[in-house]
């Protein structure tokens, strides 16, 4: 194979458009379909180190590189780079922009080539399947046939897991951390609030609201305070601002953030809306509500993994995560037995709720490192 | 690595090449570690997380879980060796462990530390306490072991499930014992089960 410094395909803050049609879950056909991806690493001869990275809702495609919009560090450089348990000098990785979102992959800000301007709601309602598709597609444009492993938190897990059910053969290992086979009422009732703060916005305008440059951000940032709030938990919000005041000695009887915890909120709500459009944000919730991974093999989970006995599954939750809490990787990690695949499960302990998938947990990471280790063994 | 704990030792020899194993209450995967060398599809399951990740970061297929609640989820003859070591005597309910046990599995192992022992006799007779011995180490009140029981006492409790006792093996140790008095002898005992 040639080196891949002269192969185009990869590197960093790669696209592609593919002619299509994607089929869709909802029935749409989706054409053209381009997808934005980065690609760290090289391929092995033999094609047997691809690491596919899946992200969560507001994640991204730069995993360990420098986030374009905000200048900040990837998002999961924890887990990714060198020395880290999926290391370029040893993998390759590839991580994509899901279906819908907005860093590149075909969503609602994009053009609909039959009008000239962007779908806004006229874009179909996609599922994570939809996203695991797509990226199907983006692996055969990259010549990877089998993955040695998928790995992801939160959404992220959740395609891991569609991976796992719709393309098993293609997929040796998988890691899915803080995840959930299926939506819960709570899950979909928190999107719901996020979703009616954006469509509340008189800003929206339904949907079209990217000609005139002033999008929904007041109902996005409220969207992502509220959704913030369920990614944390009561011990790490009480350890990290408990009652105290901000910039204050005394409470101002009024509605200003009198309280650390309120201008924390405000200021993620704000910088959210710089780097993630409402759009995306509406329909990429929409897919994970739809997600039950059970739902075609009659509310048998193990049923969704019977094509799946040959891959290898790790399981993470976290003792403080309330949003997709230790149960629901439990009922996983059952169905798994059940269907006679080989699975590994531990809970974790760490205060800081949903979200310590992406923080530093350091038995996050050996178990991750050694679990990906040892399918390398073949 | 260090030598295994005699009684998993025992199993390591007696557990046939390239079999299905579970292992309940794996601790840090020692013994699956040895069985996976030797061809076995190993799985666990262990209760302590510390020991899981451990388990984990070595590659090993561990689930965390409890041996009193989980085992019902594993499907029937899905193993050819389900094993209990050093766990039925911390079981809530000891009784339907080994009944799982012997579900999941075709043959089992297990294997318990012998309250009738004459060590632990002698401690409770002459000095009117509860015993602490190398193999019950614990005090009463912070052991683990809620359900002691003899040598004795199990070979009746299989003989009342149906349960067939294919071998047994028993120590005081790391040093073997014969047949003979074991129930008094024996500080520790291994069976292997068929139903």
């Amino acid at each position: 194979m040639a080196p891949m410094t002269d192969d185009s395909r990869f590197g960093l803050a790669r696209s592609v458009t593919l002619a299509g049609p994607l089929r869709l879950d909802g029935g749409a056909r989706l054409a053209p379909v381009e997808i934005a991806y980065e690609t760290y690493g090289s391929l092995d001869a033999d094609g047997g180190n691809a690491v596919l990275i899946c992200h969560a809702l507001t994640g991204d495609q730069h995993v360990a590189s420098t986030h374009p919009i905000t200048g900040k560090p990837g998002w999961w450089t924890r887990m990714v780079g060198a020395g880290k348990p999926i290391d370029p000098a040893r993998h390759f990785i590839i991580c994509a922009n899901v279906l819908g979102s907005c860093l590149g992959s075909s969503g609602p800000g994009t053009i609909d080539p039959a009008t000239g301007a962007p779908y806004a709601m006229r874009f179909p309602v996609i599922t994570i399947r939809d996203m695991v598709r797509a990226q199907a597609i983006l692996l055969d444009h990259l010549g990877v046939g089998t993955l040695a492993a998928a790995v992801g938190g939160s959404m992220g897990g959740m395609q891991v897991l569609q991976w796992a059910a719709t393309y098993p053969d293609r997929l040796r290992s998988a890691v899915a951390i803080a995840s959930t086979a299926r939506h819960s009422a709570q899950n979909i009732a928190f999107h719901e609030v996020g979703r009616q703060a954006i469509m509340a916005d008189p800003k929206w305008a339904g949907g079209d609201y990217y000609a005139a440059g002033d999008p929904p951000a007041a109902g996005l940032a409220v969207a992502r305070m509220a959704a913030h709030i369920t990614y944390l938990s009561e011990a790490g919000l009480t350890e990290k601002f408990g009652r105290r005041l901000q910039a204050r000695d005394a409470k101002s009887f009024g509605f200003d953030a009198d309280f650390q915890i309120e201008s924390y909120l405000r200021h993620q709500g704000i910088s959210f809306v710089d780097r993630f459009d409402a759009n995306s944000y509406l329909y990429i919730t929409r897919a994970m509500d739809y997600f039950d991974l059970a739902e075609e093999h009659g509310g048998l989970l193990a049923g969704a993994f019977q094509g799946a006995k040959r891959t290898r599954f790790c399981l993470v939750s976290f003792d403080t995560d309330w949003l997709y809490p230790t149960a629901e990787s439990r009922a996983i990690v059952h169905a798994l037995n059940a269907a006679g695949a080989p699975v590994s499960f531990v809970e974790l302990s760490s205060p800081f709720g949903h979200d310590a998938f992406l923080l530093d947990v350091p038995e996050l990471n050996r178990v991750v490192d050694g679990f990906l280790r040892a399918g390398e063994d073949r | 690595m260090s030598a295994l704990r005699p009684d998993l030792a025992i199993i390591a020899d007696h557990v046939a090449p390239a079999s299905r194993v579970l292992d309940v209450g794996c601790g840090d995967g020692e013994l699956m570690d040895v069985l996976r060398a030797r061809g076995c599809d190993a799985r666990g399951i262990e209760i302590d997380p510390a020991n899981v990740s451990l388990a984990v970061g070595r590659g090993l297929s561990v689930v965390q879980g409890d041996a009193d609640t989980d085992l019902v989820n594993y499907p029937d003859n899905t193993f050819d060796y389900a094993i209990l070591s050093q766990t039925l005597q911390t079981a809530r309910a000891p009784d339907k462990v080994l009944a799982e046990l012997m579900r999941i599995g075709r043959r089992a192992f297990v294997s318990f530390p012998n309250f009738a022992y004459w060590r632990v006799r002698l401690s409770l007779a002459w000095g009117g306490r509860m015993p602490v011995t190398a193999a019950l180490p614990v005090s009463w009140y912070a052991t683990q072991n809620i359900h002691q029981l003899t040598i004795d006492d199990f070979r009746a409790f299989v003989k009342e499930r149906g349960i067939t006792v294919e071998h047994a093996w028993f120590l005081t140790g790391s040093r073997r014992r014969g047949d003979a008095a074991a129930n008094l002898r024996a500080e520790h005992a291994v069976f292997l089960l068929r139903r």
